[in-house]
């Protein structure tokens, strides 16, 4: 499924990297720790998390995330904006809770 | 063999992961294993992190030849007291700050051993730390 599609199904605003909008998700991983992303997740995943600091886009890029999705109507920092467009990796939003939208993505990607 | 140089500020988190970004386009554009690839970024990333986060600046060199990666991290900072404490899962000395931006859980130094092949580490107390790390490029 691409990222296009979920954004759709899930009813999720885009922050930034429209570009990268096309890609394929392979996955997800929920997490808020930096080390526990790094360790954990897989190329192509979409990571689902409260932080909203430019490092997670540090993160993203060297694990190649598909996306990040932010949780509880969080917004990104400016900064973090200006790095997603520049790598092209989406920044999503939801207002729901990290179980929630966690919940909705996995029976959405295991349909 | 290939050697680059790169400074580490302590304290600045906006640039941390810079030098794991540019280890990682280098070791593609040498067609290096992904998996491979996958180990080198995480150990390194966890490393440059750890001398933003603990010291106040760092000089890490890169070696590259046809067999190992080698990752030489030596910062000037506090040093670590007990390194089997800060090996194990965990343990952290992290500031509150730190730890708010979701760093500091106390992964850095397990999923380093983790994801290389040889790992040294030498402290002094408020001289600071040398850390060296070795990944086999070659399966």
């Amino acid at each position: 499924m691409k990222i296009s599609e979920v954004v759709d199904q899930l009813n999720l605003k885009v922050f930034s990297g429209y570009k990268g909008l096309h890609k394929e998700i392979l996955g997800a991983y929920t997490s808020d720790l930096l080390s526990d992303v790094m360790g954990n997740l897989n190329e192509g995943y979409i990571w689902i998390t409260l932080q909203t600091h430019q490092n997670i886009m540090a993160v993203s890029s060297l694990k190649d995330a598909s996306a990040i999705l932010m949780v509880k109507g969080l917004s990104p920092e400016a900064s973090t904006i200006k790095m997603s467009e520049e790598e092209g990796i989406p920044i999503l939003g939801t207002e729901l809770e990290t179980f929630e939208i966690s919940g909705k993505l996995f029976m959405l990607l295991n349909q | 063999m290939m050697r680059t140089n790169y400074n580490v500020e302590g304290g600045d988190f906006t640039k941390a992961g810079n030098v794991a970004s540019c280890v990682k386009k280098t070791l593609k554009q040498l067609n290096v294993n992904a998996k491979i690839i996958k180990r080198v970024v995480i150990a390194l990333y966890e490393a440059e992190v750890n001398i933003v986060a603990h010291a106040y600046q760092g000089h890490v060199t890169i070696d590259i030849d046809d067999q190992y990666i080698t990752m030489l991290l030596k910062d000037k900072g506090p040093g670590i007291e007990d390194i089997d404490l800060a090996m194990t899962q965990g343990f952290s000395t992290a500031s509150a700050k730190v730890r708010e931006m979701g760093f500091g859980a106390g992964m850095g130094l397990p999923n380093i051993k983790k994801n290389v092949d040889e790992l040294t580490l030498e402290s002094e107390i408020n001289i600071g730390i040398t850390l060296c790390l070795k990944v086999k490029l070659t399966e």
